[in-house]
């Protein structure tokens, strides 16, 4: 209860300050900040405790003990943050907020396009910076995420952004950084409506499959290696790929896919690769580590997929690939993946339950995913020079019992707890007369 | 010999073309042969218990006349020597589809909701009418077929509709018509679940749909026969004409049999039921029907596992099935389970043969199997005195074979059928199988010649060659084609040769150029010390005993080899959250006595107790989910926009792996509801998941009465292309249940009157909610509607119990409270749909703030496994306490369910349905431990690690044994991926997760 006042007193006090700024982006930073006395979980396996945070021009001055008493400058806004936690922005990874507003309108859904080969779509201009369902992240610490297009054989080109913004161009934080494939399937399923058997049997058409987008690259190295005078945008949007400025995503679970997988791309001359789902990662963890392969890891939070499996096989699959070394981040595609984003936090509270360290945990949504959607430079971790992209929670961030944000920085700019849903709380509680 | 039986064989042909006396004939001279047949000399079988050594069977005209050691012939009688052979009644399939097609798939776009026809039941999927001889066509090719399994008398059906009309039993005899053959034109009336293909009628869109339209059509029969309809229904008239003939129930699977017997024994209908080859898995159950089976045999192939990759994705119960098919039959048998086998659900009837003596190798005796094939289904027809034995006036319908006919190597020659000799092959013909060696041309050759009655075949050797060779056989006469032995070239010696006496072969070679040579080949003595050999190896080195996959409840991965039992326990010093005044009780033992709550305190002590220490554990009562769609065959009966009479206890699904699962969430209770395709759904089943027990043994003791209602965008079909069906608006959704409750209203009054009135499911079940016998658990989201039904349910008298989803309950949060119904609602759940635009996770917070009985539910196969977390979330949003946040998954649905005098909290006397957690249970970093209820553990975190050991081990097994029966060039079949929905798309059931 006492808890709860507080945070009703801070989000009323916030209320006040930017009374109808709800949804409205926060500005830059003008004044400095020091979150002093806070437990920092930098994000890459290291803590400080009793932490002095300083930053300014959104940008982190200064994370070490504060043991040392050390003056201020006096410009500096000091939130005191004892006992609390902070955080490094979570990062989603494989995500699409922004693409849909409601699953079953679709009118609102701009997840994916028709055709099978679309290197050359860009999610980043359907972003819809002003979804109900992105603020609604950032109560929970979920501060960035990744944009990414779903369909198709190679579903389009994603892009970076954080989650306060005006528009796509003010979101984003890295542009059309990411190409998507989907593997084709071990497993296909027979058409009923020809009397055909409709359980799940090994796909006949895989290597047809596989030989199609393999043609489909060969082509398109072609022609990016030519005059390119006759113009083919689809062609174009491989050229990333193949000069290293985009990172190549390709969805496969099965061990046999993730092999043919990487063994295609490695083919291809391309040498970033992440595999996104990889349920079965954990048998080929020395392959994947040799070739330099960073993994997605499917939702915790999903049942197995075979009756067999182990009932937690999906809450301790990261630990196996933490434990042999692979880089790995979690990512959030599946049903009502959206607003199911701001789970994140506890998706890797999980894999604490299932095996790992809570700092273990919390790489596998800051640093690692900040280093594979190459923004590690800037995001990902709490360190001198780095954005102050970062969140002070009254408790422990990865479980739901603890996970109270009270203050959120995006590039140093303080931004909005206020949502949509909190405003509705807030109006229904005072109808009843139960605020609290 | 052979001329003979041609001859016998155009005789008997004259025979039955002539057999109508009263039919004139234009081709000649009426001649009618009344001569008599004896087989002399035979092995007879008369029935499966009475064997003659060596006797005649007398026949007339197309019947028995006597059968006998010695019986004394008339002087008109032909008589065929069969010494050395046997002969058996002919086999009867009582379950097939011969002579007719399945009607053609009715198209077309918008759905159906009304009967194509007039005059007949409103339903079109019940057909008693059908008669089957309209349709039925002789069909002699597959008449040879099914008499080279040895059938001679076959039951037919048309094989489409929930009820299918009559069946008839025809005699496959090929030199007859239809007058002779069609022994009864009215065996048997057929059902089944599923729904005919020629219509596109909606209802019912479920299994449970299904179910509860036999049952409505009962009592409808009922009703029209005690004459209280004005109007013509030509299908009632025909059920209640066919009502005593054997109904014949198509269920395909144990679980279905189980189904169908249920709604049998509602009416006094004892079924015989045809069943799916799983029955084993649930024996006991399947015997207290009390039903006899129509058995199918099509054991499954083995899959090919050569690619260890795809292998990895079959499942332990499809490979077991594998394993335990086949001794199905056996098991049935050892049971007192009587059954008839069919060659139903055979994908290749050829198969027919090999399956039975899989069957037979895994134990089923040689009598049963003959019993199961003969005198079950004549008696299971009425027909014990004309078919399935060889007694006097029955058929003359039976099988001369050259010996057993349970073995592999005996050979079917003849089948006869209404006296009627059919050929299978020529019992006169010698049998030249053996090992030959002959000189040609100063070359040595060794010939090999096997299947010589039924597939001749030949294999050639000289010197270290094996040489190409074609053979023929045929009257005694053997010709050879083969290359010779310059590979240079491509060239043939052909030679033609008598097979006169049985060692030898006599005639004339061809050589390539032209010139003929004499041939003699002499059969190698050794054959016969070979067969020696072959049986001194079987006797000496007998084969390892069988690898039998154990059968588990249920029986799948996690199933328990043996049920588990309630037990004394004691916690010692565990952190006890009571769920009572109580509160959270630290360093507090806990005793679990007879299945309940035997007492909570400090230094409790009890000598027989198992003791489990569970310091710096917590315990918490079981979670119960109040919204689930786990174990249930079907959720949605979409056909009708009320289905009341539909109940999802029909459907229990005691075999879904989510059961374990949810266990391991800690989860002891749920209720699973119908889903929200329509505003008046279906009744709910709520049960406790007692992993291993059958589905009727789930479902709680005297369990309350719900019913599932739903309002908003899923009930207007909001995102369907068509807009046929009422609903379109939630204007209308109120006017449906004004409808019905007027209607019920008006029927519970009529029949608490006393005058006479129509049986009516649905309007029994709205009345028991109107007599508040029953509970509306109500899907829901907007405001508007939350108000509306309450209105509604004031108007009658009645409350509404339960809103589930409730996402906007917040907004009417003191009307609920004022009417006095709880909210069931998501944690934090939403954007999937308009109608949740407004959803908070706030919403569970506020109506508990406001008073409103608050629960917490899934809706959802992974959710519920982390149910404890998502109560946890009104902790973050909102500020609930964590005491009353735990209630949310306990207490308080156990509240809303009813039952809170039994489950949900700690307290003596109550279930012992307890959870041990390794952590605070309202965190993400708690596991289930153990999840106990009434007294028994169902999940351990350490018997599950060891489960994980044995399904790997049984796995491994099961994949070697795999690879033998490949390697030994036996078929196999792709692997497969077992997913959950395994419902076939004929019977509409889509069975998907009602989506929120």
């Amino acid at each position: 209860m006492k808890i709860l006042k507080q945070i009703t007193t801070i989000i009323t006090l916030l209320c006040f300050t930017i009374c109808f700024a709800q949804q409205t982006p926060a500005s830059d930073q003008v004044k400095d900040f020091a979150i002093v006395g806070a437990t920092a979980h930098i994000g890459n396996g290291e803590v400080i405790e009793n932490c002095i945070i300083t930053f300014s021009n959104g940008k982190i001055t200064r994370i070490a003990s504060n043991d040392v008493t050390t003056s201020l400058a006096s410009n500096h806004e000091i939130i005191n943050a004892d006992g609390k936690h902070v955080y490094p922005g979570f990062i989603v990874s494989n995500g699409t907020l922004g693409l849909v507003e409601v699953d079953a309108v679709k009118a609102s859904n701009d997840l994916s396009e028709l055709g099978t080969y679309n290197p050359h779509i860009r999610s980043i201009i359907a972003y819809n910076a002003e979804s109900k369902v992105v603020e609604s992240m950032r109560p929970n610490g979920v501060l960035l995420g990744q944009v990414v297009p779903r369909g198709g054989r190679i579903t389009g080109t994603s892009s970076v952004v954080q989650y306060d913004a005006w528009n796509w161009e003010d979101a984003v934080i890295k542009m059309d950084n990411g190409l998507h494939i989907n593997w084709p399937n071990s497993f296909s399923r027979g058409r009923w409506w020809l009397g055909e058997d409709p359980g799940l049997k090994p796909n006949k058409n895989y290597s047809k499959q596989v030989k199609e987008l393999g043609d489909y690259f060969n082509e398109a190295k072609s022609y990016n290696n030519g005059d390119k005078k006759e113009p083919h945008l689809p062609f174009d949007g491989l050229a990333g790929v193949f000069d290293g400025s985009k990172r190549l995503y390709i969805n496969a679970n099965d061990e046999k896919s993730i092999t043919d997988a990487v063994n295609f791309a490695k083919a291809q001359g391309i040498n970033k690769i992440t595999i996104v789902g990889g349920y079965e990662a954990g048998n080929i963890t020395s392959f994947l580590k040799q070739n330099n392969v960073s993994v997605f890891l499917r939702r915790v939070h999903t049942r197995p997929n075979n009756e067999d499996d182990d009932y937690d096989l999906p809450f301790k699959l990261a630990k196996q690939l933490v434990d042999d070394g692979v880089l790995v981040a979690l990512e959030t595609s599946g049903q009502m993946e959206r607003m199911n984003s701001r789970n994140l936090p506890f998706y890797a509270g999980t894999t604490v339950a299932y095996g790992l360290t809570k700092e273990q945990a919390l790489q596998l949504i800051t640093q690692n995913p900040a280093k594979i959607l190459g923004i590690d430079a800037m995001y990902g971790t709490l360190e001198e020079g780095k954005s102050a992209t970062l969140f002070i929670s009254e408790g422990d961030a990865l479980d739901m019992r603890t996970n109270q944000v009270i203050h959120a920085f995006i590039d140093g700019r303080k931004v909005s707890l206020e949502t949509h849903q909190t405003k509705l709380w807030k109006r229904y509680s005072k109808k009843y007369g139960v605020e609290d | 010999m052979m001329k003979r039986t041609v001859w016998l064989l155009i005789f008997m042909c004259s025979i039955s073309l002539f057999a109508q006396e009263y039919f004139p004939s234009n081709s000649g001279v009426i001649a009618n042969n009344t001569n008599y047949t004896a087989l002399i000399n035979a092995k007879i079988h008369v029935s499966p218990t009475t064997v003659i050594e060596k006797g005649t069977l007398l026949i007339k005209e197309g019947k028995i006349v006597n059968v006998g050691a010695t019986i004394s012939l008339p002087s008109n009688t032909t008589k065929i020597d069969l010494n050395g052979k046997s002969i058996y009644p002919s086999f009867i399939d009582i379950y097939t589809s011969y002579g007719l097609n399945k009607p053609k798939r009715a198209t077309g776009n918008l759905p159906q909701y009304e009967a194509s026809r007039s005059g007949f039941y409103w339903n079109d999927h019940i057909m008693p009418e059908q008669d089957v001889m309209a349709s039925f066509k002789y069909d002699d090719k597959i008449a040879s077929e099914m008499h080279k399994l040895g059938f001679g008398v076959v039951n037919t059906h048309m094989p489409d509709g929930i009820v299918r009309g009559t069946g008839a039993l025809i005699a496959l005899n090929n030199n007859a018509d239809n007058s002779m053959r069609v022994l009864d034109g009215e065996t048997s009336q057929h059902l089944s679940f599923n729904k005919s293909v020629a219509s596109r009628q909606s209802y019912p869109s479920s299994l449970m749909g299904s179910m509860a339209l036999l049952r409505q059509m009962y009592n409808d029969a009922k009703w029209y026969a005690d004459g209280n309809v004005d109007t013509r229904d030509l299908s009632l008239e025909a059920l209640n004409k066919n009502k005593n003939l054997p109904q014949i129930f198509e269920a395909n699977g144990r679980a279905n049999v189980l189904r169908a017997d249920k709604v049998g024994d509602q009416f006094n209908i004892q079924y015989i039921i045809v069943g799916g080859g799983d029955e084993y898995e649930r024996i006991n159950e399947v015997k207290s029907t009390n039903a006899t089976l129509i058995l199918p045999i099509d054991f499954r192939l083995a899959y090919d596992v050569d690619n260890a990759f795809l292998a990895k994705t079959l499942s332990l119960s499809d490979m077991r099935a594998w394993n335990q098919e086949p001794h199905n039959p056996r098991l049935l048998a050892e049971n007192g389970i009587s059954f008839a086998l069919t060659t139903h659900g055979l994908k290749s009837k050829k198969s027919f043969k090999d399956n039975l003596m899989k069957a037979i190798e895994s134990g089923l005796s040689k009598q049963t199997a003959l019993e199961a094939l003969t005198t079950v289904p004549a008696k299971l027809l009425g027909k014990s005195n004309e078919i399935g034995t060889l007694k006097a006036g029955s058929y003359a319908n039976f099988l001369i074979t050259s010996g057993d006919i349970f073995d592999k190597k005996t050979k079917l020659y003849e089948n006869w059928v209404q006296g009627t000799p059919h050929i299978i092959a020529n019992m006169n013909v010698k049998d030249i199988d053996g090992d030959y060696n002959f000189n040609l041309a100063g070359k040595v050759y060794d010939l090999t010649i096997s299947g010589s009655i039924s597939k001749p075949s030949a294999k050639l050797i000289s010197g270290d060659k094996e040489l190409g060779i074609k053979l023929n056989y045929s009257d005694d006469w053997v010709t050879l084609t083969f290359k010779t032995l310059d590979t240079t070239k491509t060239e043939y010696i052909r030679v033609v040769a008598s097979a006169t006496d049985s060692n030898s072969l006599n005639g004339k070679a061809t050589l390539p150029n032209g010139n003929e040579l004499s041939f003699y080949a002499k059969k190698a003595k050794k054959e016969v010390a070979q067969d020696k050999m072959d049986d001194k190896n079987t006797e000496s080195k007998p084969e390892d005993e069988p690898f039998i996959s154990p059968i588990t409840y249920p029986n799948l991965a996690y199933g328990f080899s043996e049920k588990p039992k309630s037990e004394t326990l004691l916690f010692k010093n565990a952190t006890i959250w009571t769920n009572e005044s109580d509160g959270v009780l630290k360093n507090t033992d806990l005793l679990i006595k007879d299945g309940k709550i035997a007492k909570v305190g400090k230094d409790i002590t009890d000598k027989r107790a198992k003791v489990i220490d569970a310091s710096g554990k917590h315990i918490t009562a079981g979670i119960i989910d109040e919204h689930s769609h786990i174990a249930a065959a079907s959720i949605n009966e979409g056909g009708h926009n009320s289905s009341a009479e539909v109940t999802i206890e029909d459907v229990i699904d005691d075999e879904d792996i989510d059961i374990y699962r949810n266990l391991a969430g800690g989860v002891t209770s749920i209720q699973i509801l119908h889903g929200s395709a329509n505003p008046i759904g279906g009744q709910s089943a709520i049960i406790k998941l007692k992993w291993g027990e059958s589905a009727d043994d789930l479902v709680y003791d005297k369990t309350p009465k719900f019913i599932k209602f739903a309002l908003g965008e899923n009930v207007k079909q909001s995102r369907s292309r068509f807009n046929v069906r009422f609903p379109q608006s939630r204007m209308g959704v109120e006017q449906v249940f004004m409808d019905y409750f007027s209607r019920a209203k008006a029927y519970d009054e009529l029949k608490k009157s006393g005058k006479p009135y129509r049986k009516d499911t649905e309007m029994e079940v709205l009345s028991e909610i109107l007599n508040k016998e029953r509970f509306i658990s109500c899907h829901s989201y907007v405001q508007s509607e939350i108000n509306m039904l309450m209105k509604v349910a004031e108007q009658f008298d009645f409350n509404i119990n339960t809103f589930t989803h409730i996402l906007e309950g917040y907004k009417v949060a003191d009307k609920m409270k004022a009417h006095g119904v709880g909210g069931s609602t998501f944690s934090d759940w939403w954007a999937y749909k308009y109608e949740v635009n407004d959803a908070i996770p706030y919403n569970a917070a506020i109506m508990h703030n406001v008073g409103v009985v608050t629960a917490i539910n899934s809706d959802d196969a992974e959710m519920s496994r982390r149910l404890n977390q998502e109560a946890a979330k009104s902790v973050k949003y909102g500020g609930v306490s964590e005491e009353d946040a735990l209630k949310f998954v306990t207490l308080n649905p156990a509240k809303l369910l009813h039952l809170d005098d039994r489950v949900g909290s700690i307290k003596v006397g109550k279930d012992a349905d307890v959870v041990l957690w390794s952590d605070h249970p309202l965190s993400i970093y708690a596991k289930a431990e153990k999840t106990i209820i009434e007294g028994t553990t169902y999940f351990d975190i350490d018997k599950d690690k060891q489960m994980r050991e044995a399904i790997k081990k049984e796995k491994s097994t099961l994949v070697n044994l795999m690879l033998k029966e490949k390697n030994k060039g036996l078929k196999t079949q792709p692997v497969k991926k077992k997913e959950k929905v395994l419902l076939h798309c004929d019977s509409m059931d889509f069975n998907t997760t009602e989506k929120k």
